[in-house]
């Protein structure tokens, strides 16, 4: 991807949205385009948190490695990110994240980010609004699971 | 067609007619295992006074299953609108009258009464998109809304179906899913809460899938069914995402027992579900959608 169109797919990511054309360039300076293939682990749990990913195409698993066992507890896609802890400091990945098919995506370095947020707070408030909200959507989805609204129940006799 | 009420109901002062009360004979035709602890009925409809064996039903309409000597609960009706000659309902063994009724052999006869209740807004919604949001057994009581769709196609613009289930082993009438997401303007989505390493779709609750979809809010009619937490989980986010009140309807299941009206087990705020639902609008319902249920 040259940087007119890595410029091109940032400005359509649903991640980005609403972002000024400043951002957009400001970003774009600091992305560059990788593919991954089904079932490559693009991140091990505890991993040291360095990249942060928008999503292109394809999906990837966020898998938790248990004794004799995977347990797979959410799948992201196109339109959505990967990696938001590389924007926290000494953070490590919590989740495995494997690729179920072919992934296109744009990669950052984290601390190059954060470097770019701390030199322009106005744009590291923008950004970083655009991570807490992916956070609380996730957050609100993880509740909503640990629910488990589908287990067997019997009620009213039934 | 009766239209979903937005209004406040009032009790029924008189009794129900007796017919109503009363359970009709119905011949079990086929018992077909859907899921692990899911199964569907195929009754003959109960005759009627010239002998026809054949029942109308609305999409979203429920009855009373009547389990000889077991006991009566209220099902939705899961199959056909345009076949009255097959009843079917799709029944989750969780107790002893589910579990009694889908051990029952074809020949076995089972109690019916109805159909009962208020439809899907098949009528409203034409002209438009329709968003179906199903979580588990929440499926049935919508296959007769996407049977209708299906074979009225011309009358409705996209039809998106999300449907999230506990985990790949609970996934209801999978087949059918896959099927109608190869259908032209038709998009059908599955997740699951858990999942897997040999499940390759999505893992996450039903409302991580609206993020996979392109709706003109105003353009879409939405009909929910499914656990009441996963309804107002996903209620909330459809109104975050601009559908009017009015055109998002919800399934609800409470505590019916006379189906009537009569009763009063099933009241939830003004309304009783079985009488004035069980299917409502979004605006008529969401003031009473917190309210616990003893």
């Amino acid at each position: 991807m040259n940087m007119a169109q890595i410029q091109s797919a940032l400005a359509g990511h649903s991640f980005l949205a609403d972002l000024p054309e400043s951002d957009i360039e400001r970003l774009a300076v600091l992305a560059f385009d990788v593919h991954f293939q089904p079932e490559q682990i693009i991140f091990r749990e505890g991993d040291p948190s360095s990249f942060f990913y928008l999503i292109l195409s394809g999906h990837i698993a966020l898998e938790v490695l248990a004794p004799g066992r995977v347990l797979r507890i959410q799948t992201i896609g196109e339109g959505e990110e990967l990696g938001w802890s590389s924007l926290l400091a000494s953070v490590n990945k919590q989740f495995q994240a494997r690729c179920l098919e072919p992934v296109e995506a744009l990669a950052f370095d984290g601390a190059q980010i954060v470097a770019q947020c701390e030199g322009d707070t106005a744009f590291g408030f923008r950004l970083l609004r655009k991570v807490i909200a992916t956070v609380a959507d996730r957050l609100r989805a993880t509740r909503f699971q640990l629910l488990d609204v589908y287990a067997r129940r019997s009620g009213g006799g039934q | 067609m009766t239209t979903p009420l937005t209004t406040p109901a009032t009790a029924s002062a008189e009794p129900p007619p007796a017919g109503l009360m009363t359970p009709q004979p119905a011949r079990l035709m086929a018992v077909e295992k859907e899921t692990h602890d899911t199964f569907t009925l195929v009754l003959e409809p109960p005759r009627g006074p010239e002998g026809e064996a054949a029942s109308r039903f609305h999409p979203g309409q429920f009855s009373m299953l009547y389990d000889f000597g077991v006991g009566e609960l209220p099902i939705s009706i899961s199959g056909d609108p345009e076949r009255p000659e097959r009843l079917v309902y799709t029944i989750r063994s969780v107790g002893p009258v589910t579990t009694s009724l889908v051990t029952r052999s074809p020949g076995d006869s089972i109690g019916v009464r109805g159909p009962f209740g208020t439809p899907w807004p098949m009528t409203e919604a034409r002209g438009k998109s329709v968003l179906i949001v199903a979580g588990g057994i929440g499926l049935a009581p919508l296959r007769p809304a996407i049977y209708h769709i299906l074979r009225h196609r011309g009358d409705y613009n996209r039809l998106m179906i999300l449907y999230g289930a506990r985990s790949p082993r609970d996934i209801l009438f999978k087949r059918e899913l896959n099927a109608w997401n190869l259908l032209p303007d038709t998009q059908s989505l599955i997740t699951v809460d858990y999942g897997g390493v040999s499940w390759r779709g999505h893992v996450g609750v039903v409302t991580t899938l609206f993020k996979s979809i392109r709706t003109q809010p105003t353009e879409t009619y939405a009909l929910l069914c499914g656990p009441e937490i996963m309804m107002r989980y996903a209620m909330r986010e459809l109104l975050t995402r601009g559908l009017p009140k009015n055109q998002i309807f919800l399934s609800m299941e409470r505590n019916m027992k006379c189906a009537a009206g009569f009763c009063g087990h099933c009241q939830l705020g003004p309304f009783f579900v079985c009488k004035d639902g069980p299917v409502f609008s979004c605006a008529a319902i969401e003031p009473w959608m917190d309210l616990y249920e003893a």
